[in-house]
């Protein structure tokens, strides 16, 4: 935790200031290189604009590779010094973006748990309860980790940063398309919504725990079926909240582009983030003998569930992926495009880690009751998440100016602590096995 | 080969996994045992192997994908690259989301299909095959042991059998 903030304070520190800087920086650097690519990239949607020359157009596709541009590219005259300045921006959010990256990751494997949770509860499953105090223990984090993600969309909002393009009233100035969202795309609106779901989740998360904890003393099951009828409301309210919370918070930093599958997909990852990690702490806290009676085949329901929740997630990938790939709509196919053309390696090698690797380390049976199988696959699997989300914003905050270097490593050490330290310290605060669990008996005799 | 078996009966499932474990610790052996529906764990009682008809099915549908590429490939991008509506068939991998939904089916059908016919093959399932059933009632509702008789004393083996429960024993040879 302290190396990731120390990495972090040194990459405010490092992010350059002034356009000078850039221009000194990208002097040292692999100057012509770069500027090459980029001028690849804005070409390739300006041709649309002289096919079409469609009123409105223009702005959109000025602005549709590189949400950042603050002043049109058009003139070729002008390019010089826009240019920098682009790079600039970029520089500039480099150190948010890390930021967000990682505090979104771990709020959303905490968010992730929750959900697994509460659909555990609601389907009253009969292999979970043992691992519900493991669970709990995870959603813990959600409460410092949604204010954090609050307090960094509140700092977006107050213009400290540029990760949102739609909160600068410059770029909505010029950017007609943008206006025309200005409805649901404000900054007050966006706050607020964001509060009733972070809200909304922490509400549902402390009355659960507390009702688990108090079932722990209870003598019938009136408690359990409060929780189970909490847990239904919540999933309403989550699903809901959830695809909203992913238009507002990632797919809002390309305002320009849309995708109706995008709640699903998120929902996807960070579902499979949370399950691998319940697997991976549940195997950890077995291994030091705190977890008497979890057995190997809980660890099978959850590796299946790994398994499963992967494909899952693939499925929605290549859904989104193919269906625009295929039809190359303009003004949906840029964002593919600048993925594909700048973030190559993580857009592609995340198919890996977040689909071959599970399908062909957990589709054997076997290998499922393997604990360090499971262990080297979740790593695998969380570190393809964390790339996804990278994924999902990078191109819109720092395009083609990305690197995993100091600042995006620091940032995840900061929370990966904050995380660990937050869930070891709320596992402590209850007994590892819950009692008064109608399911209790069942899941501790469970086998498959 | 004189072979005499004894048809054992029992009437629930409990007693005939109860059965199974004292017969296979008393060293006798278990031909075949007819049941009305699955028994949970009487394979693991019996210490049958466990099935390889999920590897099967894995390398089916290995074969099914290769098919699959194989076939598009000659298709689209080999025998006439044609282009239709702007898709590129320059290459396989740049035309490739487009084949991937006939991948996907193709594995699929290939790792059911075969597997599926493997699994009659093996146990020899087939349309206007006779049926093998010793007892009609066991597809209703008794379950019949097939206990080999060949090297043992029989009245000794019915006693023994007698006490693990069964309900009715026939001799068979």
């Amino acid at each position: 935790m302290i190396v990731g903030a120390v990495g972090l304070i040194y990459g405010f520190i490092a992010a350059p200031e002034t356009v000078e800087d850039v221009k000194e920086m990208m002097a040292s650097e692999h100057h012509g290189e770069e500027h090459g690519e980029e001028i690849n990239v804005e070409q390739l949607p300006g041709e649309n604009v002289t096919v079409e020359n469609i009123e409105g157009y223009e702005s959109e596709t000025a602005h549709g590779d590189e949400a950042h541009a603050e002043a049109g590219h058009g003139e070729e005259a002008g390019h010089g010094d826009e240019h920098y300045e682009h790079i600039l921006h970029q520089l500039q959010n480099k150190p948010w973006a890390a930021l967000y990256v990682a505090a979104f990751f771990f709020f959303m494997i905490s968010l992730g748990v929750l959900a697994f949770y509460a659909i555990q509860y609601a389907a009253q499953a009969g292999w979970s309860p043992v691992l519900f105090r493991v669970m709990e223990a995870i959603t813990a984090y959600l409460v410092p980790g949604g204010i954090i993600v609050f307090v960094l969309l509140v700092l977006s909002g107050l213009h400290l940063n540029h990760l949102f393009v739609w909160m600068d009233p410059e770029v909505v100035a010029h950017d007609e398309i943008i206006q025309n969202k200005t409805a649901y795309l404000n900054v007050p609106f966006f706050l607020i919504r964001a509060a009733i779901y972070l809200g909304g989740w922490m509400l549902f998360r402390q009355l659960l725990r507390k009702n688990s904890i108090k079932m722990d003393s209870a003598t019938d099951n009136k408690i359990f079926k409060k929780n189970f009828k909490l847990s239904a409301g919540f999933l309403v309210f989550f699903i809901v909240t959830e695809s909203m919370m992913s238009w507002d918070w990632i797919m809002s930093l390309d305002p320009h582009w849309f995708s109706t599958l995008f709640g699903w997909f998120v929902f996807a990852s960070l579902f499979v983030s949370g399950i691998t990690t319940i697997a991976i702490i549940s195997i950890y806290l077995k291994s030091r003998g705190y977890l008497e009676f979890v057995n190997d085949s809980h660890i099978h329901d959850l590796a299946k569930f790994m398994f499963g929740i992967s494909i899952f997630w693939t499925y929605l990938w290549f859904s989104q992926f193919m269906l625009i790939w295929y039809s190359n709509i303009p003004e949906e196919v840029v964002y593919f495009i600048q993925r594909i053309e700048d973030y190559q390696l993580p857009f592609f090698g995340m198919l890996i880690t977040n689909f071959l690797f599970p399908v062909l380390l957990l589709m054997n049976s076997d290998y499922k009751r393997v604990n360090w199988f499971v262990i080297m696959t979740g790593i695998v699997i969380l570190c393809g998440h964390y790339l996804n989300v990278y994924v999902m914003v990078m191109p819109a905050t720092v395009g083609e100016s990305w690197f995993i270097g100091i600042p995006e490593i620091s940032a995840v050490l900061l929370f990966g602590g904050l995380f660990t330290f937050i869930v070891f310290n709320a596992l402590t605060k209850a007994p590892l096995l819950v009692k008064g669990n109608p399911f209790i008996k069942e899941s501790k005799h469970y086998h498959y | 080969m004189a072979s005499k078996v004894l048809h054992a009966i029992y009437r629930d499932d409990d007693l005939l996994l109860q059965a199974v474990k004292q017969i296979r610790e008393a060293r006798y052996h278990i031909g075949e045992i007819y049941c009305p529906f699955p028994v949970h764990g009487l394979d693991k009682a019996m210490g049958l192997a466990p099935t390889r008809l999920a590897i099967t099915s894995f390398l089916y549908g290995l074969v099914g994908l290769s098919v699959a590429v194989a076939m598009m490939n000659f298709i689209m991008i080999e025998d006439w690259p044609q282009d239709i509506g702007g898709k590129p068939s320059f290459s396989f991998i740049e035309n490739m989301p487009a084949f991937v939904p006939i991948m996907f089916e193709l594995t699929v059908f290939f790792a059911a299909h075969l597997m599926v016919i493997t699994f009659y093959m093996r146990s020899k399932l087939w349309p206007f095959k006779k049926a093998e059933n010793p007892d009609v009632r066991t597809t209703d509702d008794l379950f019949l042991m097939e206990v080999d008789a060949a090297n043992h004393n029989i009245d000794d083996l019915t006693d023994f059998l007698y006490k693990t429960g069964a309900s009715e024993i026939k001799l068979i040879e």
